[in-house]
């Protein structure tokens, strides 16, 4: 059903990318990277802010799937994450002719927002499995969300930058066909988060009830 | 092919390549613990036909 809904908005998306919205007057075609590396970016945030709401469960309401949903959802986000800096860098080569540049606050607190993920694993790996670990990464995950606000609103108070805004305080600065076209993308890749959250979700459990039967019938 | 043609070209393989790798990965996960189910089902089988 999920899967099934992903496919058609990215059918969708992709027709109205290459098809529907106009060609950018300054950017030319680049400027249609947009239409994933922004919405890769809200996903992104999305799945921090999902793991960090899960985190907050397991240490609120000790639910013990928590843990495990918290962890799936980080994992994603570090997938959407690394796909939002190789797609941004890719953009940047062409519109500013450098991969990347540490001046942009935008873009280094995107990277600092990534890499703090990055260490989650790190964290969640290096101390044995248990509630110990579960309230460790719990507490991990819920500081990490603090720093999503300070990405997304970097921009808004830097004082001088390259990087677009394109949704400023007075609306969004586009055509009404563009952003019905991102709005379409975003849909899009907010459903392939919740299909590949599924079906993590699903395996991890899974693997752990095989472990308990292997250990039943061992 | 312009460059801007290459680049966003390039931008939306990196995506396709990236969830593509990512499926690959979870089915191949999924196939281990397909192998893992069968193997227990063998195993409680046996249990199964011990005295």
């Amino acid at each position: 059903m999920v899967a099934g809904g992903c496919l058609v908005l990215f059918t969708a998306a992709l027709t109205l990318v290459f098809f529907y919205a106009p060609t950018d007057a300054n950017q030319g075609l680049s400027q249609r990277i947009f239409y994933f590396h922004v919405p890769l970016a809200f996903t992104a945030y999305a799945c921090f802010g999902w793991g960090a709401w899960k985190a907050f469960r397991h240490l609120w309401k000790r639910d013990p799937e928590a843990d495990l949903e918290s962890y799936v959802a980080i994992h994603q986000g570090v997938i959407f994450g690394a796909l939002t800096l190789a797609t941004g860098s890719i953009w940047a080569k062409i519109s500013w002719g450098v991969w990347w540049s540490w001046g942009e606050d935008q873009l280094v607190l995107f990277l600092v927002l990534f890499l703090f993920y990055c260490a989650y694993f790190m964290l969640r790996y290096s101390v044995d499995p248990g509630p110990q670990r579960a309230n460790m990464c719990a507490v991990y995950a819920l500081f990490g969300v603090a720093l999503i606000p300070v990405s997304f609103l970097a921009i808004r108070l830097s004082k001088s930058f390259i990087h677009p805004v394109v949704f400023t305080s007075h609306g969004y600065e586009m055509t009404n066909s563009q952003f019905l076209t991102f709005c379409v993308c975003l849909a899009a890749m907010l459903s392939l988060f919740a299909t590949l959250y599924s079906i993590e979700l699903a395996g991890k459990r899974l693997d752990a009830s095989l472990r308990e039967l292997r250990e039943l019938l061992a | 092919m312009t460059a801007s043609e290459k680049y966003t070209a390039a931008a939306y393989l990196v995506v396709f390549v990236g969830v593509l790798a990512y499926v690959v990965i979870i089915a191949s996960k999924l196939q281990r613990l397909q192998r893992e189910v069968a193997r227990l089902v063998d195993l409680a089988k046996e249990k199964q036909h011990e005295p």
